[in-house]
Parts: C-alpha cells; structure tokens; sequence
C-alpha cells in the first residue's frame, strides 16, 4: 500500500481542499439555489510595516464570539452580531464557537490558543519580539453580506485599532 | 472571508495585516496582503489543540511574515501535517445515503433563517 493510499487520499484528485468547491456542492445538495459568490479581487492593498516589528502595537481579530454560557441553541433566537472588542488580559478560558462553520467531526475549539493566539502574543511581548499587545482583541462578525462587512463591521475594527493605537494586525478565521 | 475583507480595509487605511487561515482558497481567492496558511481541518489555524510548542512556532511564522512580506499576496505555508487525512474528504461530505438527509436539514435552515429576519428585522 503506498502512503497515499495509508492516509486517504486520491493523488489524481487535488489534495487540498477547496472550500469554495465543498460549500457549493454542500448548499446545492440542501437545495438552495444561486450558488454563493466569494469576494473575488484583482487588486490587493499593501501597508508595509512603518517600523520594527518590536517597536509595534499588535491588535489580534478573531471571528469567535465571548462564551456567556447561555448561547441559544436556536438560530432563530440568536441576534444579529456586532464588531467588538473585549480586554485581552486575563485571556477568555474559551470562546463560543458553535455556531460558525468549522470541521466539527475532525476537531474541537475547547483549547483557546488553537484559534486565539493571546498567549503566544504575550510570550513574544515579553522577549521583545512585538513592542506590545493592544490592551484588547477584537471580534469579528461572518457576515453572508460582503456589503455589511465592508461598510459596517470592517470600518468597526478599524475604529477599535485606532482607538487602541494599533499599529499591525493578526486575523484569525475559523 | 469576512476577515479577508476587514484585512483589506486595515491595510488601505495603512494598518499591516497578517491572516492566519486554513481555508487558503477562499483567502486568496479574496486577496489579502499576507496569509499564513497551515493546511488543517477548519477550527486550528493557530496548531493542534495543546500543542503548545506547534503554536508557539505557528505564531512565529505569522509574526515574521508580517516582517518580512514585501508584496501584496504573500502566502506562507507551515510545515505541520494534521495526523490524518480523512478530514479532507469527510468536511461537508455529499453521499447518495445523505442527499435526503441534507435536504430536509437546509428546509429546516431556511426556516430558522427566516423567522431569524423576521424576528430581527422588525426591532
């Protein structure tokens, strides 16, 4: 048995995954029509870094929403989201995170550094490699409608970092 | 891709940005300044729960891509493996036993997602 074949894969198929290609197949077999159109652009806008990485103010984005411990399992019940931002220290023991799309069979989200490197930001703090943690870490709606992200939820974040004297940022989706 | 679009908006008002991610097409696909792609199921862009060590390096990475990109659509892959490759074909798997399955699960989802609106929308 070759390796490919020990591991599951199909080496005439593509090996890594497409999520544009499995989310549509997945909607279309739920029979939702008008497949999902991703954001597709040709340009691509480029800050450099204004100065070292160690004289910097790092702001981190996660797309996970605070743990309350009474989220409605309904969808129904659920409000619409809003861009936050919540104090980094201490860091959140867990986040909630259930009602994203992530691979649910495959792995878990109980270990909050798997997602939300808080942690690791701060050890790098402490060696000097990043000048400092922004004071907090901001949450990100996923939005269906690229226009709410654009003109609401991204202008949110931006507020939140100036606010916060960020000078670079580290996103993390699911 | 919400986080590719806020990306974009941090880095046209001057903000560097580094995204770390797992799903690299939809990324790219968006177009970002700089991705770290670690090439795992959905839910451990940062490395495999607990493993300290691995996320420790993973965030290395992403702080020395943010260094040192010098151009807009720089993709670092990491070096780690997930133990298994099962999750690739598994992730919203479509099989002829689950058409059905599938089916009624999006009636019901778009019945949560109306009475959502309806509920919402009003206020």
């Amino acid at each position: 048995m070759s390796f490919q074949e020990a591991h599951e894969v199909n080496p005439a198929r593509r090996v890594f995954v497409s999520y544009i290609d499995k989310s549509r197949e997945y909607y279309l077999a739920q029979d939702y029509g008008n497949p999902y159109r991703w954001a597709y652009n040709r340009d691509v806008p480029f800050a450099p870094l204004a100065k070292p990485l160690a004289e910097c103010r790092l702001g981190v984005v996660t797309t996970t929403s605070l743990a309350t411990g009474d989220e409605p399992a309904d969808l129904a019940e659920r409000p619409p989201k809003r861009a936050y931002a919540h104090p980094v220290d201490p860091i959140p023991e867990r986040m909630f995170t259930m009602d994203l799309s992530w691979d649910k069979e495959a792995t878990h989200t109980n270990d909050v550094g798997s997602f939300l490197p808080l942690k690791q930001l701060q050890g790098f703090v402490a060696k000097g490699r990043v000048g400092s943690l922004s004071p907090r870490f901001y949450g990100l709606p996923t939005e269906y409608s690229q226009r709410k992200t654009n003109t609401i939820d991204a202008p949110d974040v931006l507020q939140f970092c100036r606010e916060d004297g960020v000078d670079v940022a580290l996103l993390v989706p699911m | 891709m919400s986080v590719s679009l806020t990306a974009r908006h941090l880095e046209a008002n001057g903000i560097p940005t580094v995204v770390m991610a797992s799903a690299r097409d939809i990324v790219e696909q968006a177009g970002v300044a700089r991705l770290l792609f670690t090439d795992f199921p959905l839910g451990n862009p940062c490395g495999v729960p607990y493993d300290v060590e691995m996320q420790r390096a993973i965030t290395r990475m992403a702080l020395d891509l943010l260094e040192n990109a010098r151009f807009p659509r720089t993709t670092v892959q990491t070096p780690f493996q997930w133990p298994t490759d099962e999750w690739r074909r598994n992730f919203m798997l479509i099989t002829p036993e689950k058409i059905e399955e599938l089916r009624v699960a999006g009636e019901v989802r778009r019945r949560e997602q109306a009475a959502r609106k309806a509920k919402f929308e009003k206020i």
